[in-house]
Parts: structure tokens; sequence; C-alpha cells
């Protein structure tokens, strides 16, 4: 059992009203649900190559391993952790009525080496997403799943949703095949800040390379804990190349980071950047600067034995309570009872990380009011 | 608490009493270690060169912001690369600093990185042997490193044992980019070595194992291969701690060069965070991984973290334990550190001198 249990006697439904949860992830059972939006060339390959029968869970997340379902919210028999939305609202949405929560979801579609394929299973998983999750609970908003080694197939597909709000935002592994602030994927960042679309970097790999600069490690806990050193490097890339500079509107969530690396990252990325930053002429700003312009993170899991106090570590360290944003990462097992956010927070910064914060970065979710309550 | 005003412009000779635990010994011309190279090994160097998993044998795909990586000073006007000189060495950094004791830290051909195994071997008993000959033998204040070839375990191990019982040398130095992880078993001969010799491993930034430096890729730029070395000593620890080396080998003790220190509270709490849920994975593992840290590791100071503020640093201090942090200055490296000025916060006068000396004295066993 786990340590801390709901507790009956807290109002959660007061606590987190407005609440917006950034990282809810909905499991896509298998591909037979995305069969109906396949055309007859790509149903017929998942027959012939019974593609039906792989399963596409992601090795970042094993689907048994311990952190990828907290024990109290596992299913019945052999379902995936997140595939019921009944679950999903029993769990979260019902009990702590948040006002909206963002869907990723990390089905393997966008990991496929072909990139033919890669683009047709994202499209259909956004398909998927739309009619069986955003079309069924009014509070539910998502992701757009892309398949990101493919610029051209990637800006079609994030172009594909942009008239739906409630796909607000765009999905990519923090790990994939080049390093994101890479110009090849540049057009990806072009069409999400015209759109209105933050980038979402989720932990995970595509496993194109080791996890580590150091080789593959033995175990499944060191590739997770080697996440938040991915989110280390890629950050470090995004601001070397200038994405930032390029698109002044872009803005990025990093989720399920882990968070607490980030004093140290910016301590050492301003230091090396005053150091060297003749190598990197349009990066003019120091880096902890175009951080809290730019970039956002949720708030599970905090790597830290007093989360409560890790926060106020960080906002001293950032100068800012703005960049951090209210998460569940249901299914995942980051925290225990309802300690979704630490307590103790003050009120004002309390608001701002449940609701004010992610409402400034998704512009979509203003946007998506009257959707929402045609949809209701 | 005693606070002193930082000593800029002071006679420092007087006062600073420093173990430096990095300086970098460089070579006039390669020929320097031919006298310790068998004849095949001079023709062999000479006709193929290094042979890395890495674009160029002898330049690196991300060209350093400065040539060799060094201090516009430390040119020798008798010609020769930064750190070629014991002369300016000392007249430059180790007089002026008041360097009692500095631990020589040679990186040339990345021995341990060589492709070809009894080459990478070769090479490290020959630089082995030149730094003592060259340097420790000329400078009763500096000591040499144990450079193995880690990827042959048979011949690091041989070369420990030849030199363990030399004073001469303080400890075994590898570099942390090794062909996999550096817990993995297939490095534990070294690990069992060290522990029987009571010698540290020092693993010091550098090493090319074909590995892309992220786990998403290779970088552009070097303000991110620069920056990538911290990421990489966290997967180095990782690795240490989930394969059990601490549990098997309880008397190791590893000391972190140059990966910077700002990321050592974070990711411990990471990894005792994860572990408390994926424990079943490492049952191995008796004790959570920030209590094996906390008792095996140490990590030299430079690059010193330069946070906002300055009780920020010393928060940054009480979370890593201030007597896992050794001083290093890198000379004659672009980045060197000051020991008057590395640390910019109010220190004791105790802990100024448990900073630069009395760490250092303590684990090396220095009297």
């Amino acid at each position: 059992m786990v340590a801390g249990r709901p507790s009956a006697d807290i109002d959660h439904a007061a606590i987190y009203a407005g609440a917006i949860d950034c990282d809810l992830h909905p499991a896509l059972p298998g591909m037979q649900v995305l069969l109906p939006y396949l055309d007859d060339y790509w149903r017929e390959m998942v027959s012939v190559r019974a593609l039906d029968r792989l399963n596409l869970t992601l090795t970042s997340y094993p689907q048994n391993a311990p952190l990828s379902c907290r024990p109290d919210w596992k299913p019945e028999g052999t379902a995936k952790p997140g595939a019921s939305l009944e679950a999903m609202q029993s769990h979260v949405l019902d009990r702590y009525q948040p006002r909206f929560g963002i869907l990723n979801c990390l089905y393997g579609a966008q990991v496929m080496h072909s990139e033919d394929m890669a683009a047709v299973f994202c499209r259909a998983t956004n398909d998927w997403i739309r009619d069986e999750w955003l079309s069924r609970d009014p509070r539910l908003r998502a992701s757009i799943v892309i398949p990101a080694h493919n610029t051209e197939l990637a800006v079609a597909e994030i172009e594909r949703r942009a008239d739906d709000p409630r796909f607000v935002q765009v999905l990519m592994l923090v790990s994939g095949e080049v390093t994101l602030g890479r110009r090849q994927l540049w057009p990806i960042y072009q069409a999400a800040e015209r759109l209105g679309l933050p980038i979402g970097v989720h932990a995970g790999s595509a496993y194109r390379y080791a996890p580590t600069a150091v080789g593959w490690p033995s175990y499944y806990v060191e590739d997770y804990v080697a996440q938040s050193s991915a989110f280390e490097n890629q950050l470090q890339s995004l601001i070397s190349e200038g994405v930032f500079a390029k698109f002044p509107g872009l803005k990025l969530v990093a989720i399920e980071s882990g968070l607490t690396w980030l004093s140290g990252f910016i301590w050492r990325a301003d230091k090396t950047w005053k150091g060297v930053r003749a190598e990197v002429p349009w990066v003019t700003r120091a880096p902890s600067e175009i951080i809290r312009d730019h970039v956002r993170f949720t708030v599970q899991p905090i790597d830290a034995p007093d989360e409560l106090a890790a926060l106020m570590r960080l906002i001293e360290h950032l100068e800012s309570d703005e960049l951090f944003l209210f998460s569940t990462d249901y299914p995942h097992w980051q925290f225990d009872g309802d300690d979704a956010l630490p307590t103790g927070l003050s009120e004002t910064v309390r608001r701002k990380i449940l609701c004010g914060n992610a409402l400034a970065t998704y512009p979509r979710l203003a946007w998506a009011n009257s959707a929402m309550e045609v949809n209701a | 608490m005693s606070t002193l005003e930082l000593d800029r412009g002071r006679p420092a000779e007087a006062k600073l009493r420093v173990i430096d635990c990095d300086i970098h010994p460089a070579m006039n011309a390669w020929t320097e270690v031919h006298p310790y190279l068998a004849k095949k090994w001079i023709e062999h160097l000479t006709v193929y060169g290094s042979h890395l998993r890495h674009a160029f044998s002898e330049a690196l795909t991300h060209p350093r912001m400065s040539p060799d990586a060094a201090r516009v000073d430390a040119y020798p006007d008798e010609g020769g690369p930064p750190g070629s000189s014991l002369a300016l060495m000392r007249s430059q950094h180790l007089d002026p600093n008041g360097v009692a004791f500095g631990m020589l830290i040679p990186l040339r051909w990345n021995p341990g990185s060589q492709r070809n195994l009894d080459f990478g071997v070769a090479l490290t008993l020959a630089m082995n042997t030149w730094q003592v000959e060259r340097w420790v033998k000329n400078e009763p204040r500096l000591r040499a490193s144990i450079l193995i070839a880690q990827e042959d375990t048979v011949g690091s191990v041989a070369e420990i044992e030849a030199r363990a019982s030399d004073p001469n040398f303080t400890q075994i130095l590898l570099l942390p980019r090794t062909d996999e992880p550096l817990g993995r078993r297939r490095y534990w001969p070294i690990f069992e070595a060290a522990e029987r010799n009571n010698l540290p491993i020092a693993v010091h930034v550098g090493g090319t194992n074909g590995h892309s430096s992220t786990g998403g890729g290779w970088p552009s730029y070097y303000m991110e291969e620069h920056h990538a070395v911290a990421e990489t000593m966290q997967s180095v620890l990782s690795s240490l701690v989930f394969e059990g080396v601490f549990e098997r080998f309880p008397g190791l003790r590893v000391v972190i060069m140059e990966g910077g220190l700002g990321w050592i509270p974070s990711f411990s709490a990471r990894m005792d965070k994860h572990w408390s849920r994926l424990r079943s994975e490492v049952p191995h593992l008796k004790r959570s991984p920030s209590e094996y840290i906390r008792e095996h590791v140490w990590f030299t100071t430079q690059p010193m973290e330069e946070p906002g503020r300055a009780s920020q640093l010393i928060d940054l201090f009480d979370r890593i334990g201030w007597d896992r942090l050794l001083f290093s200055t890198d000379y004659p490296h672009w980045d060197f550190d000051d020991p008057r000025h590395a640390f910019k916060a109010p220190l004791s006068e105790a802990q100024r001198a448990q900073l630069l000396y009395g760490n250092a004295q303590a684990f090396y066993g220095i009297d």
C-alpha cells in the first residue's frame, strides 16, 4: 500500500479549484484503436505485417514498472494504466476538479524509424485522442503528437490540428533524433509560435543514442534518472542555437523533468556563456534570463526530500515564481495521497502554480472556452 | 561565525596554503616520451597516430575557444605549449598561489580511449614514467597520477600494481567517457586493485567513446559540449551507485574532477527519489544512493559555481558537505580558478583552510 492515503477530511476540490493539470497520460490500448483512422494502404500494412500485435510501449516507461503507475491507480487485469477515461476522471479530474487537464500521449507512434509510418500513426493517435478523450470530457486538452524526425510531416500534422483549439501544445520527447536546438527542427518551432502552441518537451527517449554520454546503463532506474540530464543538455542546445532569439514568441514546457536540477543548470550555463559567448553571438542574454522568458516546468516530480523547501529554493534561485506549472503526471507514481503540490506554499504562489502560470503559457486555454461550452 | 573580506590586492604568499588537485602538465614535443616507449610504439605513433572513436585523431570536433584551452598568459617564453615549462609553472602558479602540493593530471593522447588496447596501455606506462622523470623528480611539490587505459583491465591492473608502492603517485586516473558506464562489471578489477592499494580513483573530464555527448544527439557548439561534462559526470555517479560498486568495494574512494558542483545535491536527491520507487530492480543496494555518494565521492572545485548570491554558494556547500570539496585550479587552462578569488562568498579562516588545503590533505593522506 502507499504511505499517504487520500484523507477524507480535506476539501481537495476547494484547494485545487481552477487548477490546470499540465501532465496527464492517456494510454493508447493498442493499435486496433487506430485502424479506423488509417487509409486502405496502412490498414493493409497493419494486417500484412501484423503491426497490431506489436507492443509499442516505450522503453522509457515500461508498463508495469513502479514509476509508470501509482499502486492505488492500477487498473484491474492487464489493462494499461491510463487507458480508461473513467479511471482518470475518478482519480484526478473529479477528485481535484481542475479546470483543464492537458493530455500527453506517450504511445510509440513518434519513435518509429520510418518517417511515413511515424507520421501516419501520429496522425491517427491525434484523431483517437480527439474522439475518445477530448470529445468525452470538456475539461480535457491535448498535446499534438508529431513525427519530429521529419520536419515537413511534423509541421503538416501541427497545421492539421491548428483549427481545433483543444490542441494546446506540440509534444516532443526530450531525446529524439537530433538535439532540439538544431536548425532542421526550426520549422516546427516556427509553426508552433505562429499558432500559439508551446512546445512541450516530455521525458522519454527514442533511443537513437545511448541514454548517457558514457554509454548504455544496465538498469531502468539509471535511464530514468538520466532524463533530467537530458533536459539540461537540451536546454543548453536550444539556448546555444538561438531558438529563442529566432522565435521570440515561443514558449517551451519541460514536462516531468525533475525540476531541482534547474538551479545548478542556470549557474553553470550563465558562467559558461560569459566565458564562451563569442562562439554564439546571437545569444545576447544570459541563459537564466532566456529561461525566465521562455521556459516553464511542470512540478511532478520534484527531486528533493523536502519538496516545499525545494520549490522555495528554486523560486529564489530563478528569481521568479512564474516558471512552475501544476501537474499530477497521472498515472505515473510521483506522489502519494493527495500531495500533488507541496503544502505550505503562500496563497499567491500556490495560485500561480495551480493556474495563473499555465494560463500565461498556453494561450489556447483561453481561446478554447467557447468550444468547451459547446461540448459541455 | 567570523568572516573575511576578499583579500584582493594584499600580499598573499604568507597566508595561502593550497593543495591544487588539478594541474595539467604538457610536453614540448611528444618525443619527450620516446625514452619510455618501445620502438614499435614510437613507430606506431608516427605512422598511425591516435586511433579514436572520433573524426580527428589529433584535434577535437568541438574546437575550444582558446588555443590549447589555455590562459593566454601561460605560454612559456622559451616556447612550447602552456603547461610544458616547470619554471613558468613555478613562477606563475606554484609560488605565488601558495601551492604546497599539486596533483598532475596529464591529458595527452587519451590513452584510455585508444581503440588499440595494447597501444593505449603502452602510452599510459610511458606517461606515468614521464610524470615522475620530467616533473615530480624536479619539483617535490608535484605528485603524479597513475594513468590507466581502463578498457584493458588486465593492463590497467598491472600498471596500478607496478606503481602502487611508489610514493610519487597519489591516485589512479581515468577519463569518464569510457566505452561502457564506469560501474559496469568489466571495470571491477580496477576498483578491486584501487581498494586493495588504498588508491582513490580520479575521474577527470574527457575521453571519447563514440557515444554522443548527450542522450539526444551531438551538440553543435562548444558551449554545449562544455556544459555536457556535468551531465556526463552525473551518469558516471549513477552507474557507480546503481551497479553496486560501493557496496562491493566499501573502501573505494572516487574524486570527480572538473565536473562542476551545482548539480550534486539535486542529482543525489533525484537518485534517492526514483530509487525509492524502483529499488526492486537493484536489490543489491543496501542504502540510498545519496548515502553512497556522501561516503565515497569527493569533488574538485574548479570551475567554481557562481550563484547570484553568496548565501546560495554556502547553502550549496552545506548540502554537498564541506569535507567533500577539494580545491583545484585547472592550471594552465582558460577557466583557471584563483585561490584568492574563486569562492565568491564570505568564508571563515577555518572554512577557507579546509577547502584550500585540509580536505585534500586528509583525502590524499599527506603528512
